[in-house]
């Protein structure tokens, strides 16, 4: 069973990205999957988690995830106030949100570190701050989970029809950005 | 999200389950008042009934008594009902479960079990459908989504059977498994349509071709007399619930079993109790051990009320020790359901040694290492070590 | 208006006579009423205007209005005199539970 764990912002849709992967992974390869969140204070910007279980068996664990095989960080500033690095395997995958080189992130030479610049890609397409699809796409390139086109029609079925096409969009470009960089555990 | 007919295989969090389950069993009014974990549940409902997917009357209420008062009213018309709700909700709509089971209407709803203030939480434990055991309801208590939604359309089958009469409560642990997206199968209308006619009612109706009184008061002479049919159909109950859960399956593929279900008990030595998601984390912590050499085993409470006295009866005597995990306390006693697994067990032949481990309390995690504890403990306390009959799942100043 | 009356309501006897919830007949008067009276009203027809008012104010229809002849059902009637008040003519009088006409 594979462990992931999103870290977003209130309103930056973490928990979304945890359900994206999910449907993904149950729609094309007929996974077990789980999904679902973690919540402090319910507000805009209060630190998030969102958290995928995938498994080829049924998932019966309905306790928290403590060891992740991949943690993905929708928000840089989120690096300072949570502790991102906790639970991550040893060999796991962290994935960060950042225009920055990986090695700035990271904290032990083992660490297997990715950075992409979300922010930028879904300012120019989304106009907005909101980095879920991108981090989505970039995980799916970097853990080869599941495909791009499930990815895409994961994305068809899960958000409203009138925001689906750009954000399918940034899907694509994250994971092309990835794509080359990834090395599937 | 398009919402187009259930298909096949569906990844959904257990309210849209909860939601879905309703929605396929046709009800024809629905009154409910939103409380967090419940309310995408009934949102859902809403959304449904306004694309018109749904004919049902929806009813806004201001308040989780109006919306059962509400309920009631239209069970007394004939109809089949819904309502959802947790924790304090549950608790301000207490007078009227009474009056419902009472009224003998077979009322079905969903409770999203989260714990009751003070302190104040919106996190799951069992305090809130706990509180409730007494008020004359079946309660049951699922593990995972897809239960949750197969036992929405058996809760109205047991309920609206003759002999049963008796409003259900069907509960989901709070954001475990309320707002926990798993893949599921969803029956389609035709299946359901198939294998649940629609809410066929005694004379326990309004009707103005023969009027008469419904939720009269009843003297002392005869009061008793109503309490001991609700007492017999709550015993009825007991058989009835596996039958409509074997022709669940016979129709749908699958079934949840009966009172109580066991994993790994045939030649188990030790066995933990517990009801809900905690179950399934159980099984994974059976299974290790069981690689450890122990023998141990799982006994899933599935319904609450009735209570599953005769199977707890009989594992008395199977077993050496019985840990039960209790998401709640009854402050000055013991947790509830161990109260009652023990005196079940004192009831069969056998002796095995019983600890109660509170745990889970207002959201907190029930890992895997404190449940492997536990059959620890339980193992030693059967061994001839002491444990106390009574503990706490770990507190920070006395951490597991 | 309909008139009170009493019927005979089958008690259960045993357990399989037990309706199904705590519901019983409408409409249903196992008793008469009248039994703690001290006053009843008379009614004098040759005061009477047929006014309608007396059968009209009985709180617990006990009068009843047969063509233009009024008659107070003894049975339910418990003696409380709006109709002797109200009469405008004073065809109504009330007089002692025991007393003859």
């Amino acid at each position: 069973m594979l462990e992931i764990r999103w870290h977003g912002r209130g309103g930056q849709g973490g928990f979304t990205a945890a359900r994206l992967l999910g449907m993904a992974a149950s729609l094309y390869k007929n996974y077990y999957v789980q999904a679902f969140p973690s919540f402090g204070p319910e507000r805009r910007g209060a630190p998030v988690l969102g958290f995928t279980r995938i498994d080829d068996k049924p998932i019966h664990d309905h306790s928290k995830v403590y060891s992740c095989d991949y943690v993905v960080v929708l928000d840089e500033s989120l690096m300072k106030v949570v502790a991102a690095w906790e639970g991550l395997k040893p060999d796991g995958v962290m994935l960060i949100n950042s225009a920055r080189d990986p090695a700035s992130f990271q904290a032990a030479p083992h660490h297997r570190v990715y950075t992409v610049d979300a922010d930028g890609i879904v300012q120019a397409v989304l106009k907005q701050p909101v980095t879920n699809t991108a981090m989505f796409g970039a995980l799916v390139a970097v853990s080869g989970l599941v495909s791009l086109e499930a990815a895409l029609r994961a994305v068809e079925l899960t958000l409203p029809p009138e925001i689906c096409e750009p954000n399918k969009q940034v899907v694509a470009t994250t994971y092309d950005l990835l794509k080359g960089q990834a090395v599937p555990a | 999200m398009s919402s187009e007919a259930a298909p096949e295989r569906r990844f959904i969090s257990g309210n849209e389950a909860v939601a879905w389950g309703v929605r396929l069993c046709r009800p024809q009014v629905i009154a409910a008042y939103p409380i967090t974990p419940q309310t995408t549940a009934v949102e859902k409902l809403a959304e449904f009934i306004e694309k018109h997917e749904l004919e049902c009357e929806y009813v806004n209420v201001e308040s989780e008594h109006s919306a059962m008062a509400a309920v009631m009213g239209a069970a007394m018309l004939g109809c089949r009902t819904f309502t959802a709700s947790s924790s304090q909700g549950l608790l301000y709509m207490c007078e009227m479960l009474h009056y419902v089971s009472g009224s003998r209407f077979p009322i079905v709803m969903m409770n999203a079990n989260r714990t009751v203030a003070a302190p104040w939480n919106i996190y799951g434990d069992h305090r809130d459908s706990m509180a409730m055991r007494d008020a004359g309801w079946i309660q049951l208590y699922v593990e995972n989504v897809q239960e949750a939604l197969d036992m929405m359309i058996q809760a109205y089958k047991m309920a609206e059977h003759p002999q049963v009469q008796t409003p259900v409560m069907v509960c989901l642990d709070g954001f475990v498994l309320t707002h926990t997206y798993e893949v599921i199968s969803i029956p389609t209308q035709q299946e359901v349509d198939g294998w649940l006619p629609p809410y066929s009612p005694s004379e326990n109706v309004l009707d103005l071709n023969a009027p008469k009184s419904l939720c009269i008061s009843v003297s002392p002479e005869w009061q008793t007399e109503f309490r001991f049919q609700q007492q017999e159909a709550m015993e009825a109950a007991k058989a009835i619930i596996p039958i409509v859960d074997t022709e669940f399956a016979a129709c749908f593929g699958r079934g949840h079993g009966g009172l109580i279900e066991e994993y790994r008990c045939d030649d188990a030595e030790y066995v933990l109790v517990a009801m809900g998601s905690v179950v399934g984390t159980s099984r994974l912590v059976v299974d290790q051990l069981r690689d450890e050499g122990l023998k141990v085993g799982l006994v899933k409470v599935r319904f609450f009320r009735p209570f599953p006295k005769q199977e707890f009866a009989a594992l008395a005597a199977r077993v050496k020790g019985v840990g039960v995990i209790d998401r709640e306390v009854s402050f000055g006693y013991e947790g509830a359901l161990y109260t009652e697994v023990k005196a079940a067990l004192v009831s069969g032949a056998g002796n095995p040694v019983t600890i109660n481990f509170v745990a889970g309390l207002s959201g907190r995690d029930i890992t895997k290492e404190n449940i492997a504890t536990m059959y620890r403990k339980v193992i030693a306390s059967a061994g001839g070590e002491t444990e106390p009959e009574m503990q706490f799942a770990g507190l920070r100043w006395e951490p597991w | 208006m309909s008139k009170p009356t009493t019927v005979v309501f089958h008690y259960p006897t045993d357990k399989t006579e037990m309706p199904e919830g705590p519901y019983a007949i409408a409409g249903v008067l196992v008793e008469t009423n009248a039994g703690w009276r001290s006053v009843r009203p008379i009614i004098a027809d040759d005061k009477c205007v047929q006014c309608d008012k007396c059968w009209l104010i009985c709180p617990d229809g006990a009068i009843d209005r047969i063509e233009k002849s009024y008659t107070v059902d003894y049975d339910f009637c418990k003696g409380c005199g709006l109709c002797a008040c109200e009469c405008p003519t004073k065809a109504i009088r009330m007089i002692g539970e025991g007393e003859a006409e």
